[in-house]
């Protein structure tokens, strides 16, 4: 009995999502069909640039999770901050700053989103639900419905599958992804903030009442979110080449799941980076590995829910057991 | 009471993973008795009350009801054979009514569909009986006091016709007055022939209301009797195994200068501005009705309620506590009277929990030293003798006087001057109580200040060196320990005058020992 919890909870502490993405890698790879090409060099660097979107904005959606908030609005903040990029670009502003003036929008969405949480005592699901609508709204209005052409930039390279200077060996939108995943790491677990944020996400009173300034906490989680979130939108402008106001649409919940798969709780004061990390990437090789076998989406989409379903309920398991 | 008992625990024994927390023990309950079951913290009491409702199963020996074997099989098979259990925390849903609630999982039934009538009619009923019939069916549970919600529990309880009722500390939320009805509900049951195994850490409870007493040490019976024949101090002697020479300490100590005045403190949650103060070296007791604005006050001073009005001085300096942060950094530590769900961060760990006040001591080089964090932390849980496996330890699978000494330790972590105590030894056990009381008047010996908000007016009596009363929101005296009596207290308290009378009436000495 002790001996069979033991290695319950090995099975499904952060070794589970690890687990989880071993398998999704082992099964495709057994796969006669591709078994050659699902592991070539080639297609990790595809699935990898695939996963970079996702992962920018998964990694602010950790920090807004371990806090115990929701953003509803990420998805719609990256195409709100790709139509603006194209937009930049078009009225002849340099590459570099239609990059900064995308990453902006992204912050300011986000701090309005942890202003009016904090400021009308709202819970963040409402709040960001209706942030979802108004930058999307935004971004088509600017867009004027359609989408943007702009003239070609080194913007455009960041997302190449094989990078312009080629001794980068990958694209360095995943150099980008690793970078800030570090740093997504350190702030979380390394530094004071990260800390009280997790406390924020535990028990806010206790937070509070310990002296932790969970207000100024939020708003800052949810800014960086959303600083996040406008870096995820150049990369999609990147890899689109144009500023489509509707892009990404539903991505909030893959980005929302990545998380969940990765150990984060919705009731706060859990996850990692690197869970969330293994979450992304095991839906880009679900992805991928479907895709490639030529099965239709909806089978992608019913394993990803199996799996969302499934990391949850061990997640509980384990917890029960503490 | 000669009847033949209602229940039998027969050699009842459970251990985990070898460690044998219930060692052979032997209880029996009588119809229409209160069996008080007594014990520390950690004595094998919550364990005994999980095997009776069926959550737990024993590994050996046997229990019966009314002389036929009893194994229930989940806590809900428990409750089809008379067995319900009234736990400490609450277990009703704020959202349901009354009536949903009392009715949960036995819902009466005619032809498959709710039969909302008769259910309704019992429950008036029910109520009835239990002096309450104040208590609507219909109204959301949400909105009822502490009390009425235990009365929905034990109402709940009888509609299920439950022949033996266990109440897991039943009055450790609740006021004095409520507490007293409480008692006269119980002794209705009794006449009704209910048994009710009755768990409490207030032993001038247990005195008053139940018949026997067994008490657990260890996992083993290690006393049992009549309650006419017994006193508190043997009780305590009992339960912790070894003579209590003294519960409340005291060394000398003197009261310096003033280090907290609060001057027309005054928060959205209070009735009046108070001014108080306290000095250097000093306990000042706080007394009062659970509702008389204490806890408001407190609070008030450490920045938790928004302040409308006033300022505090402490340590010669003037500030406005707007935030906890600012009362921190004035030196000012609190502790909350809701452990559970304000004091701590229960799915934290202890480290975590123990230096959230002061995280940025640890940081090295702009980022967080974790394992500077958790040697430190291991020195705190020796020295506050915190029975912990490591500093990782999530801090909800600590006891509750454990949990509590980890609350006081972070205010000493945070090196507080002040400390804003509320209901320090509510729900723990008495050992720690006693290290508590210790621990507080090594404060006052080093020259810190303590106030120590209390409902447990012996306590007060025995710690402080003033006491202060409030009534509805209002300070009603302040005045040495000397010039109160228990009975002066309760007073005062109670009706919020101070009619010197009541000292002359039966003045005696603070209790020593």
């Amino acid at each position: 009995m002790n001996h069979r919890k033991l290695s319950l909870r090995k099975l499904t502490g952060l070794t589970g999502p690890f687990i989880g993405l071993i398998l999704v890698i082992l099964i495709f790879s057994l796969m006669p069909e591709i078994s050659g090409r699902f592991l070539s060099p080639a297609n990790i660097k595809n699935v990898a640039t695939q996963s970079v979107i996702v992962a920018l904005c998964a990694l602010g959606m950790t920090l807004i999770i371990v806090s115990g908030g929701i953003d509803l609005s990420a998805a719609s903040n990256l195409a709100l901050s790709c139509v603006l990029v194209a937009y930049a670009i078009n009225k002849g502003i340099p590459p570099l700053l239609a990059a900064l003036v995308g990453i902006a929008a992204g912050g300011t969405i986000g701090f309005l989103n942890g202003f009016l949480i904090t400021r009308l005592r709202m819970v963040p699901f409402i709040v960001t639900l209706g942030m979802m609508g108004i930058a999307r709204g935004l971004a088509k209005w600017i867009a004027n419905n359609q989408k943007i052409d702009a003239p070609l930039s080194w913007l455009n390279d960041l997302m190449l599958r094989s990078p312009k200077p080629s001794w980068l060996l990958v694209s360095p939108g995943i150099w980008m992804m690793l970078l800030f995943s570090l740093v997504m790491a350190i702030l979380l677990r390394k530094t004071v903030f990260g800390r009280h944020a997790q406390a924020v996400g535990s028990n806010e009173l206790t937070a509070r009442l310990c002296g932790v300034r969970t207000d100024r906490v939020k708003v800052l989680v949810y800014t960086i979110s959303g600083l996040l979130c406008g870096l995820a939108g150049v990369m999609e402008f990147s890899r689109l080449t144009v500023g489509d106001p509707t892009v990404a649409i539903g991505l909030e919940l893959d980005i929302i799941a990545a998380v969940v798969i990765g150990g984060g709780s919705l009731s706060g004061g859990e996850g990692s980076v690197l869970g969330t990390l293994v979450g992304v990437f095991i839906m880009s090789f679900l992805r991928n590995g479907c895709t490639m076998m030529g099965w239709p989406n909806y089978f992608q989409e019913i394993i990803i829910g199996i799996i969302i379903i499934t990391a949850v309920t061990l997640d509980r398991l384990r917890h029960r057991q503490e | 009471m000669q009847e033949k008992p209602i229940l039998n625990l027969e050699r009842i024994s459970k251990s985990f993973g070898g460690h044998r927390v219930l060692d052979e023990v032997n209880f029996d309950l009588r119809p229409g008795e209160v069996h008080a079951l007594l014990g520390e913290n950690g004595a094998g009491k919550s364990t005994l009350i999980k095997i009776l409702s069926g959550a737990l199963k024993p590994d050996g020996g046997g229990m019966f009801i009314s002389g036929e074997e009893y194994r229930p099989e989940s806590p809900l098979d428990g409750r089809r054979r008379g067995m319900a259990v009234i736990y400490q925390e609450r277990t009703v849903a704020p959202h349901l009514s009354v009536e949903e609630n009392i009715m949960l999982g036995q819902e009466m039934a005619k032809f498959g569909l709710v039969d909302r009538k008769a259910g309704r009619e019992k429950i008036r009923q029910v109520l009835k009986f239990l002096c309450h019939p104040e208590i609507a069916p219909e109204i959301p549970v949400r909105n009822l006091s502490v009390s009425a919600r235990q009365v929905v529990e034990i109402a709940r309880a009888l509609v299920s016709q439950a022949r033996i009722l266990v109440m897991d500390e039943p009055t450790s939320s609740l006021s004095r007055e409520d507490t007293g009805r409480l008692f006269e509900i119980i002794r209705k049951l009794r006449q009704e022939g209910v048994g009710i195994i009755y768990v409490s850490h207030f032993l001038e409870e247990v005195l008053e209301i139940a018949d026997r007493f067994t008490v657990l040490r260890d996992g083993r019976v290690v006393g049992q009797g009549l309650v006419s024949g017994t006193s508190v101090d043997e009780l305590i002697q009992l339960m912790i195994g070894r003579r209590l020479s003294d519960l409340y300490p005291r060394r000398p100590r003197q009261s310096g200068e003033i280090i907290l005045r609060s001057q027309s403190v005054l928060s959205s949650r209070m009735a009046q501005p108070i001014s108080l103060e306290v000095r250097r070296g000093e306990i000042l007791g706080v007394a009062g009705l659970v509702g008389a604005g204490r806890t408001e006050f407190l609070r008030a001073l450490f920045g938790l309620d928004r302040l409308e009005k006033g300022l505090l001085v402490v340590s010669g300096r003037e500030f406005k506590p707007f935030h906890p942060s600012i009362s921190i950094q004035a030196g000012l530590g609190f502790l909350s009277e809701d452990r559970q769900t304000e004091g701590l961060a229960l799915r934290m760990s202890l480290a975590d929990n123990l230096t959230l006040s002061r995280l940025h001591s640890y940081r090295r080089h702009r980022l967080f030293n974790s394992r500077l964090q958790r040697k430190v932390v291991s020195e705190w849980i020796d020295r506050f003798s915190i029975k912990a496996r490591s500093p990782e330890q999530k801090v909800w699978t600590l006891s509750g006087g454990n949990q509590q000494k980890v609350a006081l330790a972070r205010l000493l972590h945070q090196s507080a001057e002040v400390f804003l105590l509320d209901e320090p030894t509510k729900g723990i056990d008495v050992m720690s109580k006693a290290q508590i009381y210790e621990l507080i008047d090594r404060l006052a010996a080093e020259n810190k200040a303590v106030i120590f908000v209390s409902s447990y007016f012996p306590e007060l009596l025995g710690v402080a060196d003033r006491i202060a009363v409030f009534h509805r929101g209002k300070l009603v005296e302040v005045r040495p320990v000397s010039g109160w009596t228990e009975a002066a207290l309760m007073r005062a308290a109670i009706t919020g005058k101070t009619g010197d009378e009541s000292v002359e009436e039966n003045r005696v000495e603070p209790p020593q020992a």
